[in-house]
């Protein structure tokens, strides 16, 4: 899109947990690339692999978990190889991440300013830091800045005095308090209200278009993704199954899993009995059977050779910025109905 | 504590779940996970057998005293060393064995035995019975357990039995409280109002319903509190109530020896204290194990 | 707000004094035979026996001399020991410094080591210092504290030579330091006298270690439990994510929250360390509070017995109350959700 070198390009990460149960293939052959400023939404079903991916970026997987493989440039560097110290430093500072249930996700029994003021104290020498006013002035108007009204009163508050919808704007000022580069919003508004969802993206949008951030806005809901998001990335069990501008995935979407989700995702003037799930449920990760695109088991499309070869995320027809990974990508000739399955030659797309 | 537990970062979820392991089977996974679960099992079995055939299988009479043969450190004729008053120690130290699990086991028993009702009742009743088997309970925890137990052994009298009610006493609120939360958490499952539903009796509920649902954390407590019971006997002993010499007990034994420690002999003591420190350790690490097994969440 | 915060906990603390009152009046009119007899002496006449009778009230109805016996308790009577003549209470009040001296000191040293202990394990689960933590934590709760105690003493005092010889608080050589607290260390430092401190800390070594490594077990337990159950919690995710450091995540964010659980289960612990502190005393020949019921107990006096029972029952209750108090003061949450 830009001349610019993306600010986060992720290739080919590959990451799995080890279990009491068996080895969980979390993640296969990940890419994903964030240019400055733009938000990416990253959406599939609970268990897909995106917030795993978030927690990989930051380098604060669980203790099970292990990469096998790839690389997530940032800024230059490569953050699987990079060492705890680095990273640590890099964390809210250059990159920050939010979670889902804000008030659990802060420390009961501190004072939301204070723990404002630890990550100031940690970051003291970031860039743009205002450093002629006290750390306490700044936690305040940190709070200022996500519109959380008397902070002078809010700043001494404990977490368990505010509301979801607050506690979640007190994340997102302790993420964004030392102005980080890529902010990283694992299902940010799940569990809060409608309204209260609303106000919270418009408030991440804002200070992400005022301050040129990057944000990687992972969830499950495809319709959130939509009125926010530069892009989406959908993923499925582990894999990239497309990834397109906004407009484009609505208007053409290629990989069959993506239709389904969207078909799934009730608009303002769907009727019930037109929703349709997407059928079968996420294979079990720890099988060493999967097919090798992932979806072959639940996609009416699918066919021996999605089970044997894993397809590429590749451009599908013009527009380089839609990419697809799928043998028999929507809006090109149905699947041939012959037990042999040979691939569809690209000749035959409408296009 | 209210700290969230919440899982670490989602692992990919399996996409069929597998049917649970079965009772038996997390059993077995217990007791090979750990191997000394499995040590703790044997050497309980060992005590028990100990306990029961202890004074015929003694090399020598463990009331016999042979001044000839006072404070002698440990030989090939007696394993533990004699006594100061010629007696063998290690006779003295099985056949106390007998003495010291029987009064723990009555103990334990009899706690169990009169706080399980008690505790369910509270739980499923509430009200005015709750009121007073809690204040009963609480009352007691006011007291320093070991300071009570010597209370009430001092009051009644010096004797085993006074010191099995002493200690069934003091353990009574470890089983109320356990069998008060259960019935007070299935209350008002619905399960329960089903049975009630259908004509069972309170009693019937009690009995048949909400007491094995109680028997695991029970039981767990059981073992811990078999453990300590021992301790329990043993300190008072030590101290001078209860259990009277010549009679073999583990802590009147170690009482008899404390003199000796200073001037070196230390076996008179020594090998009461870790046989009754072995014994104590058994039930602990068997009361670790129970709780792993019933309920791994709480594993310390 | 606060301050009607401790009241409710005062009053909440009233009935277990109440019921420590009514049990151990229960047990002193419990007494086999005639308690009459008991505080009359052995070679006491009928007649002697039947004035005392008079005298303590004891041909009244019972529930008339529960009342003469709370009032007694108002007056600060406990009765007299048969064996020295001398009040109980004032006995128990001189003796009660060496006790909780001892208890005290113990408590600081087991904290010191159980504290970083649980952490340890805490942070490395699985690994060889979280299993050495959890058998010492076993073996300590197994323990015997006569056992321990013995051991010490015959390891570090006969074989090795550098403890002091068990006698008590002070070797005989020193006086006691002018009473300020009781406490000898602190009177010690109050007055100047580095040689009577050291003195006095030696001899506190062995029971004070004996007592620390029984009640190391629950509060290790406790302490690990407890950072494994926070070190899990959202909040220290968002605290790594953050940058914070480890340090910091660990103590201000990881241990903080964790002692909470860990304050409540001091309260157990006092309970243990107040029923040992008796067999210490026995083992250590220290002069507390414990070796005088001791003794009374072996001399067949009652009276101190039952002014001992009383006395810690109503200082457990006290401690207790204190811990939650301490507790409403550490954690926000209780203040002032009231």
């Amino acid at each position: 899109m830009t001349a610019q070198p993306p600010l986060l390009d992720v290739q080919g990460l590959s990451l799995e947990f080890r279990t009491r149960s068996g080895t969980v293939q979390a993640l296969d052959g990940v890419d994903l690339r964030v240019a400055r400023g733009e938000m990416v939404g990253l959406v599939g079903e609970s268990g897909s692999g995106k917030s795993v991916l978030g927690y990989a970026l930051l380098g604060i997987s669980d203790r099970a978990a292990a990469v096998t493989g790839g690389r997530a440039l940032f800024g230059g560097l490569d953050l699987l190889q990079a060492d705890e110290r680095t990273l640590a430093d890099l964390r809210g500072r250059e990159m920050s991440m939010i979670f889902q249930s804000p008030r659990t996700a802060l420390n009961p029994i501190r004072p939301v300013g204070l723990q404002i003021e630890d990550v100031l104290r940690r970051h003291a020498a970031a860039p743009g830091a205002d450093l002629s006013r006290s750390l306490r002035q700044r936690a305040v108007q940190a709070l200022r800045d996500v519109a959380i009204a008397d902070p002078e009163r809010r700043v001494d508050a404990y977490p368990f005095e505010m509301s979801g919808g607050m506690c979640q704007r007190v994340m997102i000022a302790l993420a964004l308090a030392c102005r980080p580069r890529l902010l990283v919003a694992d299902e940010p508004t799940t569990g809060l209200d409608v309204t209260t969802q609303a106000a919270v993206m418009d408030l991440i949008a804002t200070l992400a278009r005022e301050r040129d951030m990057a944000t990687v806005f992972i969830t499950h809901d495809l319709a959130l993704a939509a009125d926010h998001c530069d892009r989406i990335v959908v993923m499925h069990a582990g894999h990239v199954v497309e990834a397109a501008p906004t407009r484009a995935l609505f208007q053409q979407p290629r990989h069959p899993y993506t239709a389904r989700l969207m078909s799934s995702t009730p608009g303002a003037e769907t009727a019930l009995a037109d929703l349709a799930p997407v059928p079968g449920n996420l294979p079990d990760l720890r099988r060493a059977d999967l097919p090798a695109c992932r979806f072959a088991e639940r996609c009416e499309r699918a066919t021996e050779r999605c089970r044997t070869a894993r397809p590429p995320l590749q451009a599908v027809d013009a527009d380089p910025t839609h990419t697809v990974a799928c043998w028999h990508p929507l809006g090109t000739a149905a699947v041939p109905t012959a037990a042999a399955g040979t691939p569809v030659a690209l000749e035959t797309l409408d296009g | 504590m209210s700290a969230s537990l919440t899982p670490s970062p989602p692992a990919a979820a399996p996409a069929a779940p597998t049917a649970q392991p079965g009772w038996a089977h997390h059993a077995r996974h217990v007791l090979t996970e750990n191997p000394v679960t499995g040590v703790a099992a044997v050497l309980l079995a060992l005590f028990v057998l100990l306990a029961l055939v202890g004074p015929w299988i003694v090399p020598h009479d463990p009331l016999a005293s042979n001044a000839s043969v006072a404070l002698q450190p440990p030989s090939a004729q007696h394993w533990f060393g004699t006594d100061a008053l010629g007696r063998d120690i290690f006779s003295r130290v099985i056949v106390a064995t007998r003495l010291d699990l029987g009064i723990a086991f009555a103990s334990v028993a009899f706690s169990f035995l009169i706080g399980m009702p008690l505790g369910l009742a509270a739980g499923y009743f509430g009200g005015w019975w709750d009121r007073i088997v809690t204040r009963l309970a609480d009352t007691i925890m006011a007291f320093p357990l070991f300071v009570l137990a010597m209370g009430i052994v001092a009051a009644l009298g010096n004797t085993v039995g006074n010191i099995v009610l002493a200690t069934v006493i003091i353990n009574l609120p470890f089983y109320i409280r356990v069998a008060r939360a259960e019935a007070n958490v299935r209350r008002n499952a619905g399960w329960i109002e089903a049975a009630r539903l259908s004509g069972n009796s309170n009693l019937r509920i009690l009995a048949v319903h909400l007491f094995p649902n109680a028997l695991p954390p029970a039981m767990v407590q059981v073992s811990l509190n078999m453990g300590w019971a021992i301790l329990n006997a043993a300190g008072l002993s030590f101290i001078g109530l209860g259990v009277r010499p010549p009679e073999p007990e583990w802590g009147i034994l170690v009482a008899e020896g404390a003199q000796f420690i200073v001037s070196g002999e230390w076996w008179v003591s020594f090998f009461p204290g870790a046989m009754l420190m072995l014994a104590v350790f058994t039930f602990n690490l068997l009361g670790d194990a129970l709780r792993d097994l019933f309920d791994p969440r709480r594993r310390t | 707000m606060i301050l009607k915060l401790i009241g409710k906990r005062l009053l909440g603390a009233l009935p277990n004094l109440v019921g420590v009152v009514v049990i151990t009046f229960i047990l002193t009119r419990a007494l086999p035979g005639d308690p009459a007899a008991y505080f009359a002496g052995g070679a006491a006449t009928q007649e002697a026996i039947d004035q005392v009778r008079q005298q303590l009230g004891l041909d009244r109805p019972l529930l008339e001399q529960f009342f003469r016996y709370v009032a007694a308790l108002f007056r600060g009577d406990l009765g007299l020991s048969l064996t020295t003549g001398q009040p109980v209470a004032q006995e128990l009040i001189s003796r009660l410094p060496a006790s909780l001296e001892m208890v005290l000191l113990a408590l600081v040293v087991s904290c010191a080591v159980a504290l970083p202990l649980g952490v340890l394990a805490a942070t490395r689960p699985g690994s060889w210092i979280d299993q050495l933590c959890r058998v010492l934590t076993t073996a300590g709760v197994s323990l015997p504290t006569f056992f321990t105690g013995l051991l010490l003493a015959y390891v570090f005092y006969f074989l090795l030579g550098w403890a002091p010889s068990p006698l008590g608080r002070l070797d005989p050589m020193f006086s006691p330091p002018p009473q300020v607290t009781g406490l000898y260390l602190i009177d010690a430092a109050l007055a100047g006298q580095p040689d009577v401190w050291w003195a006095s800390f030696k001899q506190l070594i062995l029971p004070v270690v004996t007592m620390a490594l029984f009640v190391l077990a629950p509060i290790a337990r406790m302490t690990r439990a407890s950072m494994l159950a926070v070190l899990s919690a959202d909040f220290i995710r968002t605290a790594r994510a953050s940058g914070l450091s480890p340090m910091t995540v660990l103590v201000r964010y990881g241990l903080r929250n964790a002692l909470l659980p860990v304050v409540t289960t001091l309260g157990m612990v006092f309970g243990f360390m107040l029923g040992s502190s008796v067999i210490v005393e026995k083992v250590f020949g220290w002069p507390g509070v414990g070796s005088y019921a001791i003794d009374a107990l072996t001399a067949s006096d009652y009276a101190p017995v039952q002014g001992f029972v009383l006395a810690m029952g109503i200082l457990f209750v006290l401690l207790n109350l204190l811990v939650d108090l301490l507790y409403v003061w550490i954690d926000p949450r209780v203040s002032i959700e009231g």
